[in-house]
């Protein structure tokens, strides 16, 4: 099945998405790797406001490629990021805010529990940064710039962004671990 | 292509435009072997998801060379490898011009800014830093300069492994391959071109591994073909969505060792294996 999601995302958005559906997203989707979620965490464990709202969020894993010409910025280059760097984090973002849907690559380990009735994660095609720069219209806002360019938060504004395939669904059913167990199984036979 | 073209004398300015260049001609076109090799890939999967991510590797392939962007966000660190040929007379700053060629690179093509301070993370905002970017010197024959330069992601990078094997476990560097790309899945932006160092030392492996990624990747003897066939025969394939291709090669480079040691490094390259030379010198 093919869906096309818009930003805010509503619970019942995501709901009928099935591991190995493709989506398409258009919106706002907000830029996170690791020391942005550990700064995010770290502000809520201090009870303190972000500077942007993850009500309805879609998170991409990703550190973009910007060049800022007359002061403003411009997006070179976004593909995915390697997802499971941010495994460990991942549970306690969803404890504690709405976020929807998870952008990335590679898959992640042992958040199909946390992301069950909650969240999505979809799988853009890793290097194709070229590719997603062309579906990403408009810079908003940074955040958090002194983490560095690639670590910092981006609202991006993109339209029609994919194909993106559904990996780990509200069911807690897992594309990818189901394709590495069967990877596992294929091993112990060689 | 490459821009492997006898133009310029070795002077500072001619090493660090010359070094701009292949910097931007790397990260922007794949080198064709590779191009050719998902192109087959992509006629040979028989899974449809693995066919759209190929598709779209295939599609993001001509837009960042139309469009003169670079293929991936990770721009990588930059690793060089020089060779110097003996009988070039070198009288300038040449890590100096290639430091000043880096700087340059990342603010025109742009590259994104890759190097932090291990400890501190701080970003240097340039792609330059202590050991950074990392050069390797090597004398050859002749009276040229040749300059490659391999971009490296850390998707891939961090997905590679180094293990000091016991000389009577050679049967095992074959499962310890096969084990680091299962444990891999699709982290590495799969398919992947696999670089094995056998033998040498601790760091030589892992230097030996690195530099078998520049070889073409149709460059494979039988057993490299034996390895890469049980590489995907486990089904990973491209982004570790299902598929039959997830590896594109597997080189091997072997080096005589301690008599005590066998040293086995693997290093992974995503499906972007970016590199690009120049000649410098030796025209007149």
């Amino acid at each position: 099945m093919e869906y096309h999601l818009s930003t805010p995302l509503k619970k019942e958005d995501i709901e009928e998405l099935n591991a190995g559906d493709i989506v398409y997203i258009s919106g706002t989707v907000l830029t996170a790797r690791d020391e942005a979620h550990a700064r995010i965490l770290e502000l809520k464990e201090e009870g303190k406001e972000l500077p942007f709202s993850l009500e309805g969020a879609a998170i991409y894993h990703c550190g973009p490629l910007m060049q800022q010409t007359d002061g403003k910025w411009r997006v070179v280059a976004a593909g995915p990021t390697t997802s499971d760097r941010m495994s460990k984090m991942t549970p306690a973002l969803l404890e504690n805010f709405n976020v929807r849907v998870l952008i990335g690559k590679g898959g992640m380990n042992n958040v199909a529990d946390a992301m069950k009735e909650k969240c999505v994660y979809l799988a853009y095609t890793g290097g194709c940064a070229a590719l997603a720069s062309g579906s990403i219209k408009n810079v908003p806002a940074v955040h958090w710039l002194d983490l560095g360019m690639p670590e910092a938060v981006w609202e991006l504004e993109v339209n029609e962004f994919g194909p993106l395939i559904v990996g780990i669904d509200t069911k807690g059913k897992d594309l990818f671990t189901s394709i590495k167990e069967k990877a596992r199984s294929s091993f112990l036979k060689l | 292509m490459t821009l492997d073209m006898v133009t310029s004398m070795v002077t500072y300015k001619n090493v660090v435009e010359a070094t701009v260049d292949i910097i931007r001609e790397a990260e922007t076109q794949l080198p064709d072997d590779v191009i050719d090799a998902l192109k087959n890939a992509r006629q040979n999967e028989s899974s449809d998801v693995a066919r759209s991510q190929i598709d779209a590797i295939l599609k993001n392939i001509d837009i960042a060379s139309n469009n003169n962007i670079p293929l991936c966000q990770d721009t990588g660190i930059l690793i060089f490898y020089v060779e110097i040929g003996r009988e070039l007379k070198l009288d300038i700053d040449l890590k100096g011009a290639i430091l000043e060629a880096s700087r340059i690179a990342t603010q025109e093509v742009p590259l994104r800014p890759n190097a932090v301070h291990p400890i501190t993370r701080s970003n240097s905002s340039d792609n330059t830093g202590d050991g950074l970017p990392d050069i390797k010197y090597d004398f050859v024959e002749g009276d040229q300069l040749k300059i490659t330069v391999a971009p490296k992601g850390a998707g891939s990078e961090n997905m590679s492994a180094l293990k000091m094997m016991n000389p009577t476990e050679l049967k095992d560097i074959r499962k310890f391959i096969l084990e680091t790309v299962l444990n891999a899945g699709g982290r590495p932006c799969p398919p992947i071109i696999v670089g094995v160092g056998i033998g040498g030392s601790f760091d030589k492996a892992a230097r030996l591994a690195k530099a078998a990624l520049l070889r073409k990747v149709t460059d494979m003897n039988d057993e490299e073909k034996g390895i890469l066939k049980d590489i995907n025969s486990l089904g990973i394939g491209p982004m570790g969505l299902g598929g039959d291709t997830t590896a594109l090669a597997v080189h091997l480079a072997t080096s005589y060792c301690h008599t005590a040691s066998l040293p086995v490094a693997i290093n992974i390259q995503c499906w972007a294996n970016r590199h690009a030379s120049v000649v410098l010198g030796g025209d007149e």
